[in-house]
């Protein structure tokens, strides 16, 4: 399987990130969208990669960057793990049918019947900016993500100055 | 791709340091001195600064993770406002010897304990200096790939694997070799 590569449209879904309450990534647009990819609820380690997310969230936050973390665990099990860990970002319940995200974006491991380390970083438009599959077992960081927030941020500025800044404010 | 990331900016005359400037091994941790596993490798750093004496230099860079460990902010303020006074080793220990006991009103007790001054000590920790300092070790790390507490980098690269004594030791003695 082959993840989805920068350039690439991200295919829409519609996810629950709650018992009653579910998340459309075509929803999203007019925003960046990281969506998390991850083996499983509950990994053995404080401070795991959805935790240094939760605590990079006003990183993220400038660049209005909506984070989304996405496993095969079904919404209670999401619920539990997001208390416990006090997470403040959504996580999507890639459950019914199993792993059918996950396998849309290429990131689905058939052995484990888990998602992997994936990330996508996608535009407001709705395209893959970035995407990065992490070797397992490996934590891959914000890095990355953060990088690419970045890049895209001034590639729109130069796009479309009008629609972010005044002139005035642009560097000469 | 697949390259560890790498530590940025490098270790200079900022970072808190033991051991000799040009010691062929550099070990720098980012931590936390309310996470529990950056307690369990307390020791383990204690121990490879033991076997490796003079051939390691051992860098604590913050990373606290102040929405899982409400206090360990106010741990890297109380470190930092130690080394203001030359103590950052003895506050950074005791931080990490009762980590279990770690609460905010018992950091003016410790800090008599190592011998600061307390009236310099509290006023530091109202200062910006230190918030700024804790900050840029936060971005440092971010920037560096740190993806957890603790992460430990040898000699500029992060090390992947677990950070207990035996796999740190292992990779430390094969960049001993490398040079």
């Amino acid at each position: 399987m082959t993840a989805l590569k920068a350039g690439e449209l991200a295919p829409d879904f519609v996810l629950p990130s709650t018992p009653d309450q579910k998340v459309s990534l075509a929803e999203l647009r007019g925003q960046p969208v990281v969506l998390v990819f991850y083996p499983a609820d509950w990994s053995p380690v404080c401070s795991d990669q959805l935790g240094l997310y939760n605590e990079l969230l006003p990183e993220f936050s400038e660049f209005e960057a909506q984070i989304l973390g996405i496993s095969v665990d079904g919404i209670w099990c999401h619920l539990a793990f997001s208390k416990d860990r006090k997470l403040h970002t959504p996580l999507l319940a890639d459950f019914e049918p199993k792993g059918a995200v996950a396998r849309m974006y290429g990131v689905y491991d058939e052995k484990t019947g888990e998602a992997g380390r994936a990330l996508f970083v996608i535009d407001p438009e709705g395209v893959i900016f970035w995407s990065y599959v992490s070797p397992v077992g490996i934590n891959p960081g914000a890095d990355g993500i953060l990088k690419a927030l970045a890049a895209m941020a001034r590639r729109n500025r130069e796009a479309s100055p009008k629609l972010m800044d005044p002139p005035k404010q642009e560097t000469p | 791709m697949n390259e560890s990331p790498s530590l940025t900016p490098p270790v200079s005359t900022r970072d808190h340091s033991q051991g000799p400037a040009n010691a062929p091994l550099t070990l720098v941790e980012y931590g936390d001195y309310q996470c529990p596993f950056c307690g369990a490798a307390y020791p383990v750093v204690k121990q490879l600064q033991e076997a490796l004496g003079k051939k390691l230099r051992f860098v604590f860079r913050n990373f606290p993770l102040t929405q899982a460990h409400p206090y360990a902010l106010i741990a890297a303020e109380a470190a930092e406002a130690a080394a203001l006074q030359g103590k950052f080793w003895e506050m950074h220990d005791l931080l990490f010897e009762r980590q279990r006991i770690l609460e905010p009103g018992i950091l003016p007790v410790w800090a008599r304990e190592v011998g600061l001054d307390l009236e310099q000590f509290g006023a530091a920790i109202r200062e910006e200096g230190i918030a700024k300092r804790i900050k840029e070790d936060r971005t440092s790390g971010i920037r560096s790939g740190v993806n957890g507490t603790p992460t430990f980098f040898i000699n500029g690269s992060r090390h992947d694997d677990a950070p207990d004594y035996d796999s740190l030791a292992v990779a430390l003695q094969q960049q001993l070799e490398g040079i």
